[in-house]
């Protein structure tokens, strides 16, 4: 096991330089260059020089890699065009924020979508499992901006409410916290929840018609025990794969949820760092999104020893 | 990296015919194709169909609500929401086929390179497409975007990149799997060529899982175009999108509720014909999978 996580650490390896490579040779795409984007009409010969050697945009695109590379990975991700500000702990602050609408996003989606997904494949093309597979078909097909525009309009026009527009954190006022954050997350959720919905069902049928299944049964165990410790634990497997999976999509779902809510979380930020052309903000988040999300896939392929104790890694 | 598995396995492609008359007796199916084709018509006679040129501007009918002349009502300009939605629909359409085009040809490519040689051709070609299928959907595209500048075209090729590796490993595992089929081991020993089982003899027994991957990831295009135009970096004015005629409704929302609601309501209509056609070809192209 421990040799299998280290085989896996130094398999990440090539991944990430491919990424970081991947983000480097886009951001050489850039029409123009980066420092007419920023001085615009007030370039001189001068100011132009100046600007390149700070940014070392005089040196070769091998040593501007090594360069980037070698700061990013001691957690310099430079500084915002637009602000002066360092990236990295302005990213590592908003994290918190969209970690945490993730995170809630994920519970809600689960909640709905795991005991739906089993109650639908245990009553199978009953008046229950048709309303379930139609919910999570529409969970997958509404677009969140679309739904959270709708919910928006519904509570406005129907409750006369309004989401709190100014952010408060969590440890600041709980309360007020989870006002801004649940209908947020709920509609991230939603998408997630319909496609765990769909996994779960298809996974436990398959499941369910295996002979051990049928053993079980006929041993007179209780159905709790059949359900939940024989199908549902031998049905979680490719569940799980699909939720580490999921886990992108959620990230770039906040980018669109953020901007709607006014949450200034990571997606807000890259957002702003996209629409300003503050390359290094761009840059960073999109690199530490990334990163985040092979390390999260990593950690779900691990997960599964301690679910499924068949899978051994030689 | 986990490797997405091609979700059917595979099987030729039945006769164009006898497909579409197995679509039309599933009740999922036949929805699917009615809703489907209604969005392609619109697409197609948007010059017929619309009452009213996209771009027309009028100041006397600002946020005029549902009426006999503007059926959908009209928005902040006094432009009608009903013409702007039928021609919203050629965009997206234009831009979901265009980019899964982009997608499907190049991860066709890619695919059945790697799944035919393996080797060290297949290691280079599956580390690239792990490292594009590393980066969220979205946050990719618009990466792309952002730098390249915002424009159709741009958004187009965006969609495409992102959408590549789920083809070319839908086509890579199919065509591993049809290679070792006797029929292939007797075309190599009859001595043809490598391009001509490749291309007469492979390409015709991947089509099933391929055509599934394309009308999903279709769904899965427009999806992302609007999403783009939701947050401006899309589908650029004066052309209509349904994300951006979204995204501007938002402003007006409780004065005007009709430009939010027609605009998401087409969105969701389209994304469910897609993913229920999708859901209903693969029931049909392979039976075994449906449960």
């Amino acid at each position: 096991m421990r040799d299998y996580i280290i085989r896996r650490l130094l398999g990440l390896i090539p991944i990430l330089i491919g990424i970081s490579l991947a983000i480097f040779i886009i951001m050489q795409l850039i029409p123009g260059d980066v420092v007419s984007g920023i001085l615009g009409i007030e370039q001189t010969p001068e100011l132009r020089a100046m600007w390149e050697k700070k940014l070392g945009l005089d040196k070769p695109l091998v040593e501007q890699y090594l360069s980037w590379i070698g700061k990013a990975v001691t957690g310099d991700f430079g500084e915002s065009f637009r602000t002066g500000a360092p990236v990295f702990p302005e990213i590592m602050s908003r994290f918190k924020i969209s970690a945490e609408l993730a995170i809630m996003g994920c519970i809600f989606a689960w909640i709905i979508a795991l005991p739906l997904g089993i109650i639908s494949a245990l009553k199978r093309n009953s008046v229950v499992d048709r309303i379930v597979r139609v919910v999570a078909l529409m969970g997958v097909s509404i677009p969140n901006f679309a739904s959270a525009t709708l919910v928006i309009l519904f509570l406005a026009k129907g409750f006369n409410y309004h989401t709190p527009v100014k952010y408060v954190g969590l440890f600041e006022n709980i309360g007020t916290n989870m006002e801004i954050m649940v209908i947020p997350a709920f509609i991230l959720g939603s998408v997630m929840a319909g496609s765990v919905m769909r996994m779960t069902r298809s996974s436990m049928l398959e499941v369910l018609r295996q002979d051990y299944i049928k053993a079980v049964r006929a041993k007179g165990a209780p159905e709790r025990v059949t359900i939940f410790r024989h199908a549902f634990r031998n049905s979680s497997i490719p569940i799980i794969t699909l939720i580490g999976m999921q886990i992108g999509s959620l990230m770039g779902g906040t980018v669109v949820i953020e901007q709607i809510f006014s949450i200034p979380g990571l997606g807000q930020y890259t957002l702003t760092g996209i629409n300003q052309r503050d390359y290094p903000v761009v840059q960073g988040c999109v690199l530490f999104i990334a990163v985040l999300y092979v390390v999260v896939n990593l950690l779900v392929d691990i997960l599964y020893t301690y679910i499924d104790p068949r899978i051994t890694y030689n | 990296m986990k490797k997405k598995n091609a979700p059917v396995r595979n099987r030729a492609l039945p006769g164009n015919e006898s497909l579409l008359r197995q679509l039309w007796s599933d009740p999922m199916g036949r929805a699917g194709m009615i809703g489907v084709g209604m969005i392609i018509l619109l697409a197609v006679f948007a010059p017929w169909i619309a009452r009213f040129d996209v771009g027309k501007m009028n100041s006397k009918a600002r946020f005029a609500a549902p009426n006999a002349t503007y059926w959908f009502g009209t928005d902040n300009f006094g432009r009608d929401i009903f013409s702007r939605i039928v021609y919203g629909a050629r965009v997206s359409i234009v831009v979901g086929v265009v980019a899964v085009s982009i997608a499907a040809g190049f991860g066709y490519l890619f695919g059945l390179i790697a799944g035919f040689f393996e080797g060290k051709v297949e290691s280079v070609i599956m580390m690239v497409m792990d490292i594009i299928f590393a980066f969220p959907h979205i946050l990719l595209a618009l990466f792309i975007v952002a730098v390249l500048g915002k424009s159709i075209v741009n958004t187009m090729i965006a969609i495409g990149i992102v959408n590549i590796p789920v083809f070319t490993r839908t086509v890579r595992a199919s065509v591993k799997t049809v290679k070792s089929t006797d029929y292939i081991a007797n075309a190599r020993s009859i001595g043809l060529n490598r391009m001509n089982i490749l291309f007469k003899h492979v390409t015709p027994n991947i089509l099933a899982p391929f055509t599934v991957q394309a009308t999903l990831a279709l769904s899965g295009a427009i999806l992302t175009e609007a999403s783009m135009s939701f947050l401006g970096l899309g589908i650029q004015p004066p052309d209509p999108s349904w994300g951006s005629m979204l995204s501007d409704a938002r402003k007006f929302m409780e004065q005007a509720p009709w430009m939010a609601i027609f605009p998401a309501v087409f969105i969701i209509i389209t994304i469910l014909s897609f993913n229920i056609l999708g859901d209903a070809l693969r029931d049909v192209l392979d039976p075994k999978l449906k449960l």
